[in-house]
């Protein structure tokens, strides 16, 4: 049974979103382009790309190989096959109908572009339409023209002009998206992503990636957060604290030179009987930090409290009961 | 002093120069002032000495000490580092602009320095300190997009600069510190602050010392928050400052939860509480934060609206349900930034109501290539049928066609400035599948007073025959994923007679159209050219032809060696009195 060429197998619905976490193969398939259809050519003897993610990386690679083994190629023949950006796709699928595609390989057009309309009309339209309608070869250029406007921009070079001195040897990485385009400045793509992220911290839930915390302390202004996971030991999370919550010890500011005063004079006011460092667990209940192990600690944490040593008089031994009990 | 024994007294000279110098004091259009310098060595001695503002638009085109040379009597430096493209990643991390040798330059020098305003450059904490240390009479401070300091730096100049007026920091890189700068500013009795906006400032913030320096700074006028202050501290703010004309609003939602040392907050979070701060800010007319809108508060602003001049909604997840009570006060609305989130109906109620509207800013929630298309053509021609004096559009969307565009270019002939960008690459007019070429075309010709283009979608070069042709007041432009072959670059380099900046990438222009552009270069403030098909030979040549142009050629990705292709990837070029810079590092070449 020929396997498909383009597009995804089985039960999937044509989602390449899982292709493009594999941003370091080359991602040939289009994001909805609806390119669901068998391999029509029967060049291909790959296993197709497999869309389950779990089906790891492996048989991915495997079928990576195959594929460069195949013949057919999306790009001008005697280069590699573009990388292409998935996200382009819909935009390019639109654009695939254009007749504008083609002057741009103008010894194309008298094949192709009596089959131009025909091709893709939209995105639901699969390529067992146009198999039905055009000749292998001629789909092959078309495919070929077609994609070719839908390229990285390393692949521009071999697009346009007749020196194809661009990727005749290994390709480069595959892109899952073209740097800098749209032109967004990173500030602003930066706060709508850090407005989705408060929302999650504020429940408590920790992020596949990040946990982040508040820690307030008495008597400071305002409160801070910490990203757990950044740590993996207490020294180090002591230490950003530390750094974090010396301006406030000492009331002072500006110069880089009373800073570091600062921060070995909280240091020593930690590392003393002033101020602990307790947490909140999920119970609910008020612990020191530092009696259970790390990655007990980040588990149960949910939030940081730096107190005055004289609060904190009676949490240790609590500590010490509920991770005996745990155990 | 004249000389007594001199036959030829330089009385008349004196007298003349004391003239002149009495009336350049006068001149302030730095065109006008570069026009005088010409004249003769006289007047250009006078025009130096009375040059008090000096703008430098790109800081490697001279030395500074060219500059303290030149102009001894100082108050005011504007100065420009890093191509535009660096804002997308498009320029390598630690390629230059650092204001360090300016700020040492210059400390000896203008011992009267009152502001500096700076524009894409790396500028450290310690530079910050130098300039806290070196102009005892330091009023301004105006950073936009630079990086490479943090709050340690911010806290310096507040601290020691007393007669601080300006303190603007504009869509900047602030690294935190941990230094609660804010409560680092002279401690007692009335500051000067006229303008205090600290938006992009990515830390939490001591609310407690910022009302009590808004509650002392009687001059305050311009007051922008970040996103850690919340409503209700914006309202006791605007309280303690009625008098605020700009307001940057903060996260303009309630914290996430009520903390215990925030016990002095409202306990009211009612729009009807905010309602009444706005309604007694009556001189608000620029509005903008609205950081992590809670939608059901916007409402408050309404007091405002018919007052407002400019309204900064760019950071607002709203759709067009929630814009329309609003935006049907704002009137006298000149200037509006948006996200695409409030839509083509959104738009429309813009439209309907702005007829005032000036500048027209659309931003993209989901900046993907294959998007949802929140904004259309629909929403760029209602716009145009309804703001007939709009001058100037950034407009993001993931279609547009030919028509609509024609259609601005019609109703809309006072545009300066035309940015429209179709986020997918190559898009076509997507009902007649046309190029864009037609559409750009009749931007150029009909918008007679067009100074800024950049272009996007299916381009042929036929597009560029346009611009050249009919761009001639055309100073800036923007090309990306355009273009078939050289000649569209000849076109453009040999048509714009004004250009001074040009930025392309990913576009198909090489050598020989590069080399059309010979005779222009040295009028030119930059040329950038990446991902495009120009050889190093050919840049070479340019290099040689032109020896007065700092011809610099990187990769973006700083990889040396393994040349995957003849072209450059980079290309960046400038003139320059001064010779290549010296602080170049190792992975770009100079040629």
């Amino acid at each position: 049974m020929p396997p498909p060429l383009l597009g995804i197998d089985g039960d999937d619905h044509g989602h390449v979103s899982l292709m493009t976490s594999a941003s370091t193969m080359e991602s040939i398939f289009p994001k909805n382009a609806g390119l669901t259809e068998r391999n029509y050519l029967g060049l291909s003897d790959s296993s197709s790309v497999d869309s389950s993610a779990v089906s790891g990386i492996s048989d991915v690679k495997r079928s990576n190989l195959n594929l460069k083994a195949t013949e057919l190629r999306l790009g001008l023949p005697g280069s590699q096959s573009p990388e292409r950006d998935p996200d382009a796709d819909l935009v390019s699928a639109e654009s695939l109908d254009e007749k504008p595609l083609f002057p741009l390989l103008p010894s194309k057009d008298g094949i192709c572009s009596g089959s131009q309309k025909t091709f893709v009309s939209g995105n639901k339209r699969g390529f067992s339409d146009v198999n039905n309608k055009v000749s292998s070869c001629a789909q092959t250029t078309m495919i070929n023209d077609a994609a070719s406007k839908v390229v990285s921009q390393d692949q521009t070079h071999a697009t346009f002009g007749n020196n194809n001195k661009v990727n005749t040897s290994n390709p480069p990485a595959a892109k899952a998206q073209v740097v800098g385009w749209p032109p967004v400045r990173s500030f602003r793509k930066n706060i709508l992503a850090t407005n989705a992220k408060t929302n999650d911290e504020v429940d408590g839930k920790p992020g596949p990636t990040a946990l982040f915390v508040k820690v307030s302390m008495d008597g400071a202004p305002y409160l801070r957060k910490v990203d757990l996971r950044s740590y993996t030991t207490y020294q180090q999370l002591s230490s950003a604290l530390e750094k974090m919550f010396s301006c406030f010890t000492l009331g002072q500011c500006g110069s880089q030179g009373s800073q570091s005063l600062s921060e070995s004079k909280l240091r020593d006011l930690l590392h003393g009987s002033e101020y602990v460092l307790t947490y909140e667990d999920k119970d609910g209940d008020w612990m020191l930090v530092g009696d259970v192990p790390w990655d007990l600690f980040i588990g149960s944490c949910k939030r940081l409290k730096i107190m005055k040593g004289s609060d904190a008089i009676g949490l240790a031994p609590r500590a010490m009961e509920k991770s005996k009990n745990r155990n | 002093m004249p000389e007594s024994n001199d036959h030829f007294t330089p009385y008349p000279d004196h007298v003349l120069e004391n003239v002149l110098e009495n009336v350049l004091a006068f001149l302030h259009s730095r065109r006008d002032r570069n026009a005088v310098s010409l004249v003769c060595r006289s007047w250009y001695r006078a025009e130096a000495y009375t040059r008090s503002d000096v703008f430098i638009g790109n800081c490697y085109a001279l030395s500074p000490r060219r500059v303290t040379d030149r102009f001894t009597r100082v108050r005011s430096v504007t100065i420009k580092g890093k191509p535009r493209f660096a804002d997308f990643s498009l320029l390598p991390v630690n390629w230059g602009a650092h204001f360090t040798p300016w700020v040492s330059g210059m400390a000896n020098a203008y011992r009267t320095l009152e502001k500096i305003h700076l524009k894409r450059m790396s500028v450290t904490d310690d530079d910050l300190a130098a300039v806290a240390n070196s102009f005892p009479r330091f009023k301004e401070l105006v950073l936009v997009c630079c990086d490479g300091f943090g709050t340690a730096g911010i806290a310096a100049v507040v601290s020691r600069c007393r007669g601080l007026r300006v303190l603007e920091l504009i869509e900047d890189e602030v690294s935190d510190d941990y230094v609660d700068w804010i409560s680092c500013f002279p401690a007692d009795g009335p500051t000067n602050l006229e303008s205090l906006m600290f938006d992009c400032v990515e830390s939490p913030i001591n609310f407690e010392s910022l009302e009590n320096l808004v509650a002392r700074s009687p001059l305050l006028k311009k007051l922008g928050l970040n996103r850690f202050v919340t409503i209700g501290q914006l309202h006791r703010l605007m309280t303690r400052a009625p008098q605020l004309t700009h307001l940057g609003t903060g996260s303009f939602s309630p914290p996430e939860q009520p903390e215990q040392h925030e016990h002095h907050e409202n306990d009211n979070n009612r729009v009807s509480d905010y309602v009444s701060a706005f309604a007694s800010c009556k001189s608000v007319v620029c509005l903008s934060g609205f950081r992590e809108i809670a939608p059901e508060y916007l409402p408050a602003i309404i007091p405002v609206c018919a007052n407002l001049s400019s309204l900064n909604l760019s950071f607002a997840n709203i759709n067009a349900e929630q814009l329309k009570p609003v935006i049907r006060h704002c009137h006298k609305l000149r200037v509006f930034w948006a996200l695409d989130s409030i839509g083509d109906e959104g738009l429309q109620a813009v439209a309907e109501t702005c007829k005032d509207l000036r500048e027209l800013r659309v931003f993209p929630i989901d900046a993907t290539e294959n998007g949802e298309g929140l904004v259309s053509e629909m929403g760029l021609l209602a716009i145009s049928i309804g703001c007939r004096k709009l001058q100037s559009i950034l407009y993001f969307c993931q279609q547009m066609t030919n028509a609509a565009v024609v259609a601005m270019s019609k109703n809309c002939p006072d545009l300066v400035v035309f940015r429209l960008c179709i986020i997918g690459r190559f898009s076509p007019d997507h009902v007649t599948g046309e190029p864009m070429d037609e559409g750009f075309g009749a931007i150029v010709k009909n918008c007679k007073k067009l100074t800024r283009l950049a272009v996007s979608g299916l381009l042929t070069d036929r597009a560029f025959s346009y611009i050249g042709q009919y761009g001639k007041l055309v100073r800036t432009l923007s090309v990306a994923f355009a273009g078939d072959s050289d000649i569209g670059l000849k076109y453009v380099l040999e048509g714009c007679t004004n250009l001074q900046k040009l930025e392309i990438r990913d576009s198909p222009f090489g050598d020989s159209g590069l080399w059309s552009g010979l005779p222009r270069f040295y009028n030119m403030r930059f040329v950038w050219m990446s991902s495009c098909r120009v050889t190093r030979e050919g840049c070479l040549d340019v290099a040689r032809q032109l020896p007065r142009l700092v011809v610099e050629v990187f990769r973006r990705d700083e990889e040396e060696g393994g040349e995957k292709s003849d072209f450059v990837n980079t290309l960046y070029m400038y003139r320059s009195l001064d010779g290549p810079r010296a602080d170049a590092p190792r992975f770009v070449n100079i040629l």
